[in-house]
């Protein structure tokens, strides 16, 4: 379980995060969404203690990360794919990591088995592509059995057998009864991975609630209806309490189902020619909900 | 679904968290390089292979001085000025310097550092291991080199019958000197490198603290002398200077010498392991 209270972290004038407030909670894969830019990055490392907070708290298990002498049995990060020497071998730097929190070497070559790199267990990292070196990051976060675990955007440069296997990973860590928090800028990324969503845009909370509850956000039904009499329709929809907008000879209608505005249609004896209900993705609710604080948006802002 | 039928995996079974597994971790990072052992034996080579020209140009020129000289050099001891000379201390400080550096910024710049405090989040615990496993394994290696000095220069010098054995009085003193000024460098060079954190600027921050600061320090006047001799490189003079006392407008004693080896040395320790508490990494 991490809980994460009032946290705020400022650099100069610029305020990285703004008072976040979430709890991530175990036996569950929880996503952390955000456009780029929005803080996850500097979140993830004030839990893990790598930077100091300028107010606010946030504990791992009820207590400070900082607290852990020692922390692979506690807490699994993969931050970076690129916080490793490329000199090293992929086992001589787990065996270094191992060294230092007392486990087994034979740890080293069971999380090289979990994660396929048995094989290129004895090649320099420098070699190593980028699917391979977030392998390598999954298998220094495995290494001490955390009951917590944080991945700062593990998909990055996997391919889509590897993409599968990560989602495959973080269920069962999750199904285990473990806290697993990944960190996303995509939504479609999120959408077959995680339970829980916390959302944030220029360091402030936007959203902490089920994937469900969120995905609920953007089924704000519209409904598309084709009609020869546009004008007395619109008119019996604004009766009732919809809105309405016109474009490229259709009516764009939300507030009612699609069957109320069969059924308006039918008792005023309007011919409709098409009627068609649609929802909003997950993408379009995050991009809505995100639209306001993006920091570097492309052209112009929608 | 609630969570309070799920397992819970809070409950960590942890071994206490011991110093010497930090250090037998580091010790595995310093040699997991290939860098490591490379650096080692090409600085030794370069240090020996310096001291044992001057003593081959004794050797193969050595009747070309006149009588009167060659009485000087074996009066003066001057032998035991062969078996560590300037040029390769300055060597071994330039090596020592950059490899205590490195040992240090090579986390920072590739970003492992934030990898290495996550698994171990006492950060100066961590840091107290590498400096004590980088002193160790730079101890040796001054060693080897001031050793290899030694006696690869006094078995050139006795061809011409004027080399001197280790028990000569001085000459331990030298080879003893000369071994540790690698390791107190290689600390200072620590230190320099967990405050800059960048690897060419401290390098760069390492040469000018330890090897331009101490050459541009003059000894005619008291406070430069005072600060010159406050370094590592004139302690080791200080320290090898083995014949006659020599005409110094402020003399000082070999035990100031070594005082001030020990506070580089714990100084540097000291910085290195505080550097790291609180910053943002």
């Amino acid at each position: 379980m991490i809980e994460v209270r009032e946290l705020t972290k400022r650099y100069g004038s610029t305020t990285a995060v703004d008072a976040l407030a979430f709890t991530v909670r175990p036996g569950r894969v929880t996503g952390f969404l955000g456009p780029n830019g929005s803080g996850k990055s500097t979140t993830l490392r004030m839990i893990l203690g790598l930077h100091t907070p300028t107010s606010g708290s946030v504990t791992v298990d009820g207590r400070p990360f900082t607290d852990r002498p020692r922390g692979l049995r506690h807490v699994g990060a993969l931050l970076d794919a690129g916080d490793v020497h490329g000199g090293r071998t992929a086992r001589a730097h787990l065996a270094v990591l191992a060294r230092s929190n007392r486990l087994p070497l034979s740890r080293v070559d069971e999380v090289l088995e979990e994660v396929g790199l048995a094989g290129a267990a004895e090649r320099r990292i420098g070699g190593y592509s980028l699917g391979m070196r977030q392998r390598l990051g999954i298998a220094g976060a495995l290494l001490g059995d955390p009951p917590v675990l944080l991945f700062d955007e593990p998909l990055n440069g996997l391919d889509p057998e590897g993409v599968k296997w990560v989602r495959g990973l973080f269920r069962r860590l999750a199904a285990e009864g473990r806290t697993v928090f990944v960190s996303s800028h995509l939504m479609t990324e999120m959408e077959h991975t995680a339970d829980e969503l916390v959302v944030i845009g220029r360091g402030a909370l936007i959203a902490a609630e089920s994937l469900s509850e969120f995905a609920a956000r953007g089924r704000r039904l519209s409904v598309t209806v084709g009609t020869p009499d546009r004008v007395r329709l619109t008119a019996l929809l604004l009766g009732e309490g919809a809105e309405v907008e016109e474009e490229a000879g259709l009516l764009t209608v939300t507030g009612l189902s699609a069957a109320r505005v069969g059924e308006l249609a039918l008792a005023h004896r309007v011919l409709l020619d098409q009627l068609t209900s649609r929802t909003a993705s997950l993408e379009e609710a995050f991009m809505e909900l995100t639209a306001d604080s993006v920091e570097y948006p492309a052209g112009d802002a929608r | 679904m609630t969570t309070l039928d799920l397992p819970v995996a809070s409950v960590v079974e942890e071994p206490r968290a011991r110093f010497r597994d930090l250090v037998g971790s580091e010790w595995l990072k310093l040699w997991s390089l290939r860098s490591t052992g490379w650096s080692l034996l090409l600085g030794a080579l370069v240090v020996v292979a310096f001291d044992f020209g001057t003593a081959w140009d004794h050797y193969r020129y050595w009747f070309q001085y006149d009588e009167g000289s060659r009485a000087a050099f074996v009066a003066n001891d001057m032998a035991l000025w062969d078996a560590f000379t300037y040029n390769a201390a300055l060597v071994l400080i330039l090596a020592s310097a950059a490899m205590g550096a490195v040992a240090v910024v090579g986390e920072y710049g590739s970003g492992l550092i934030r990898t290495t405090f996550t698994a171990v989040p006492a950060r100066s615990a961590l840091m107290a291991a590498k400096v004590l496993v980088v002193a160790a394994v730079q101890a040796v290696f001054g060693a080897v080199a001031a050793l290899g000095s030694f006696w690869s220069t006094q078995a050139m010098l006795s061809a011409r019958d004027v080399g001197l054995p280790i028990t000569h009085p001085g000459a331990g003193r030298i080879v003893v000197a000369s071994a540790l000024l690698a390791p107190v460098c290689a600390v200072a060079g620590m230190a320099v490198g967990a405050l800059l954190r960048k690897g060419a600027v401290s390098i760069v921050g390492s040469v000018v603290l330890l090897l331009l600061l101490p050459a541009v320090l003059s000894d005619r006047r008291h406070l430069t002398a005072v600060l010159a001799h406050a370094t590592p490189l004139h302690a080791w003079q200080r320290l090898g200077d083995a014949g006659p006392p020599a005409e110094e407008l402020f003399p000082w004693s070999a035990g100031g010498a070594w005082l001030v080896f020990a506070l580089w040395a714990l100084g540097g320790a000291a910085v290195t392991v505080l550097a790291v508490r609180g910053r943002d990494q």
